[in-house]
């Protein structure tokens, strides 16, 4: 399926250290992108094409990956650049990327794997879980699968049907697993460079709602980011917003909103779900008393779950109200002409972060 | 158990000519109307061979292949058949005995299991399924670390890593999950330019899931190093091979993805030594993968924790000893002048004093401490984790 009908409309990322730019018409392996900011997925593309060149275990394993590119274009001339041989169509099937990877990775290969999309990853969670995750303590550090599965992930690009999930719990759940989500180019660039870099397995979201939302600069220059930590992006004082992947634009646009009403607002990018850099959260928390936690997936036993248990063993005594989270509903992600009032949006999470603000 | 050569016809689109005769063809052509089979042409078609050298009896039932024909050769499979069985019988006891967990039994597989591990080589991969020890110890697995696998110790499944079996892949419960395991291993020897083997071994249920056809699949397209070993013992725990699948054979199903298939007497050693030899030089010249459907029969329980009796005629388990595989190599052998009753009984011996070793090793084994289930978790293991470890161990001192 061909990449759908994106959000034609580009938002700023306060804070963010990015102009507001349109989107681009995707990348291009073989141009050096070191001068010129780029989008999200041009992150992507520009950490593969570098882990591609540096480390010769690298392959890039995926369904039209290769000559097309990839359908959102994340693997654009990457075939072209480095050979059908680094850079592999599979057969149209997902378990079969996920076996396959968990053979490489074990034959001492660095597969970075790609589900089209994040619906489409159901039929990999046996060879994720069962083996990938477990492989490396199945054997007593014998055996080890070093892989990464690319997941583009989340709603909001009026896509069809089982192309906008937020199913990151599911994978977040599983020990010997990493889970990233990046929300910005930096970001995804030297969080992918990690994950690649990484010795075991790790699940990489891409918020495609935000692939093409701003630009930035991103030097190309390795430089990986650690897989363990949560990014403060804007520091305040009277509540703490934490989101992750696509919701980290809203809350930024939240906190605007708040500054505008007087409100000071710290915005927590988790970035690395598992495992969770929880300190930051404290810390944050432990300053501004307040907690507004925004998560795209359904509600219950959602990860934001995970943050609220974790704030009521740790934070309780800091804390001056009642955790809020701000999730989408306990349904499936509705069709898209209802997707929107589905997501978590700007105005759900102030009124959350007032509600926070009414307490002490 | 259909023994007999299988033999099929098949048209693979709506334009081909539906053959002339057979159940299969009745079976297909059951859908389309006179006058369209009539209109059409034929597409493609395939057969299915069936090798044999040694029948039920022992004797050959046609020449036995040059490798094989000075019966020395069969003489240390054959002892490592026999040790196979002793281990196995030593197992199912230790099990009863309530010193082993529950333990899939290998009694009947022991040609087929045998035959696979001696045709691999060092720098090969093997990925099996839960039952192939014999295979396994080819590949220089000990006893003890089957005993620890299924004595509920991880450490089971760490191969010693001077041996062949340091790179294959652990005992594999999710069904079939390890053909894409192999053929994966099969992909990075073809990227690498290695003339390497990946051999997978599931069994005639293994066939049915998806996770089969996928490795099969994606061996075809990729022309991958790989041979897909479906040792059909008749029994995926209660169901029978005959309700598991409408398909003639098991080996057709590489058909569908473009391999070789055989189906093979896996009870017969020379049998299976010769398709493996067929497969493994073919894989290694670049001429693709191989499915191979290795006959034989499940004469145990499918686990020590299964009671056959309940769903099977014992009838046709009788029927099946007359058909395994061990006494049919004793006989050829002893034939032949290359084995008698009198190094039969030395080398039992031989094996249970080897066995009592590994036993012993394995009883001797402690369990591991409580930080083991931490510490292969992670490379690199993250700090929350670290904390849990860290309580773990405390608990541990604390209450044992």
């Amino acid at each position: 399926m061909d990449e759908p009908r994106r959000d034609d409309a580009p938002h700023a990322a306060p804070g963010d250290g990015a102009e507001a730019l349109p989107a681009s018409s995707g990348g291009d392996a073989g141009k050096p992108m070191t001068d010129t900011p780029i989008t999200l997925i041009e992150a992507v593309t520009q950490a593969l094409a570098w882990e591609l060149a540096h480390d010769p275990t690298v392959l890039v394993l995926g369904e039209d990956v290769g000559v097309n590119g990839g359908v959102f274009r994340a693997t654009a001339g990457l075939q072209q650049r480095f050979g059908d041989q680094r850079v592999l169509d599979t057969p149209l099937d997902e378990t079969t990327i996920a076996g396959l990877a968990v053979g490489l990775g074990a034959q001492g290969m660095k597969p970075v794997t790609e589900a089209q999309f994040d619906g489409f990853v159901y039929p990999m969670i046996d060879q994720v879980v069962s083996h990938a995750a477990r492989l490396r303590n199945r054997t007593r550090g014998r055996l080890s699968c070093p892989m990464v599965l690319r997941v583009p992930w989340g709603g909001g690009i009026r896509a069809p049907e089982h192309h906008s999930e937020a199913n990151e719990a599911m994978f977040v759940n599983v020990p010997g697993l990493r889970v990233v989500m990046p929300s910005s180019p930096q970001r995804a660039y030297g969080l992918l460079l990690a994950a690649i870099r990484e010795p075991d397995p790790v699940i990489y979201y891409e918020p495609k709602r935000i692939y093409r939302q701003y630009k930035e600069l991103v030097p190309d220059d390795g430089e990986a980011l650690p897989l363990d930590v949560c990014f403060l992006l804007r520091e305040g004082h009277d509540v703490t917003l934490v989101a992750w992947g696509a919701q980290v634009k809203e809350a930024l646009e939240a906190a605007d909103v708040l500054a505008a009403e007087g409100v000071s607002a710290e915005v927590v990018d988790v970035a690395t779900l598992r495992p969770l850099d929880f300190d930051t959260i404290a810390e944050s928390v432990a300053r501004t008393g307040r907690c507004v936690i925004v998560q795209e997936a359904p509600r219950s036993a959602g990860f934001g779950a995970e943050i609220a248990a974790r704030l009521a063993e740790r934070s309780m005594f800091d804390l001056l109200a009642p955790v809020e989270r701000v999730t989408g509903y306990d349904t499936h992600i509705p069709l898209f002409r209802l997707e929107m009032k589905y997501l978590p949006g700007v105005e759900r999470i102030v009124a959350a972060a007032r509600r926070t603000l009414a307490h002490g | 158990m259909p023994h007999a050569s299988a033999w099929i016809e098949s048209v693979v689109a709506l334009h081909g000519r539906i053959p002339a005769t057979g159940p299969y063809h009745m079976q297909l052509s059951a859908g389309f109307p006179a006058l369209v089979t009539h209109a059409m042409t034929l597409a493609a078609s395939f057969q299915i061979e069936y090798l044999q050298f040694l029948g039920a009896e022992g004797q050959p039932v046609r020449e036995l292949p040059p490798a094989f024909r000075d019966p020395a050769v069969l003489v240390e499979p054959f002892k490592r058949m026999l040790f196979a069985r002793a281990f196995d019988t030593k197992a199912v006891a230790l099990q009863r005995t309530g010193k082993l967990g529950t333990y899939p039994p290998c009694l009947g597989h022991e040609a087929t299991h045998i035959g696979i591990g001696a045709s691999m080589r060092n720098g090969d991969v093997f990925a099996p399924s839960y039952r192939e020890l014999g295979t396994m110890f080819e590949r220089g697995v000990r006893p003890r670390d089957v005993l620890m696998y299924w004595g509920g110790d991880e450490r089971g499944s760490d191969y010693p890593r001077d041996s062949d079996a340091a790179i294959d892949f652990p005992i594999c419960v999710p069904i079939a999950t390890q053909c894409l395991h192999a053929a994966g291993a099969a992909l990075a020897f073809k990227l690498r330019g290695q003339a390497q083997v990946a051999v997978a071994a599931c069994g005639d249920g293994g066939s049915s899931k998806s996770d089969f056809y996928a490795a099969l699949n994606c061996a075809g397209a990729y022309t991958l190093p790989l041979v897909l070993a479906v040792i059909n013992n008749g029994w995926a725990i209660s169901v029978p091979r005959e309700a598991q699948t409408g398909a003639r054979t098991l080996a057709q199903k590489g058909i569908a993805g473009g391999l070789h298939c055989l189906q093979v007497d896996g009870n017969d050693l020379v049998a299976v030594l010769e398709s493996m030899r067929i497969a493994t030089e073919r894989a290694r010249s670049g001429g693709g993968g191989t499915v191979i459907e290795f006959m034989t029969y499940r004469l145990s329980d499918h686990t020590t924790a299964d009671d056959a009796r309940r769903y099977r005629d014992q009838d046709e388990v009788k029927a099946a000893w007359a058909l395994e595989p061990v006494a049919r190599m004793r006989t050829w052998l002893t034939a032949q002048g290359a084995w008698s009753e009198a190094q039969e009984t030395e080398w039992k011996a031989e094996c249970e004093r080897r066995i009592a070793i590994e036993v012993d090793a394995y009883l001797a084994t402690p369990a591991q401490p409580v930080q083991a289930m931490f510490d292969y978790l992670y490379a690199d293991p993250p700090a929350d984790l670290l904390a849990q470890r860290a309580a773990a161990i405390a608990l541990e001192a604390r209450h044992g």
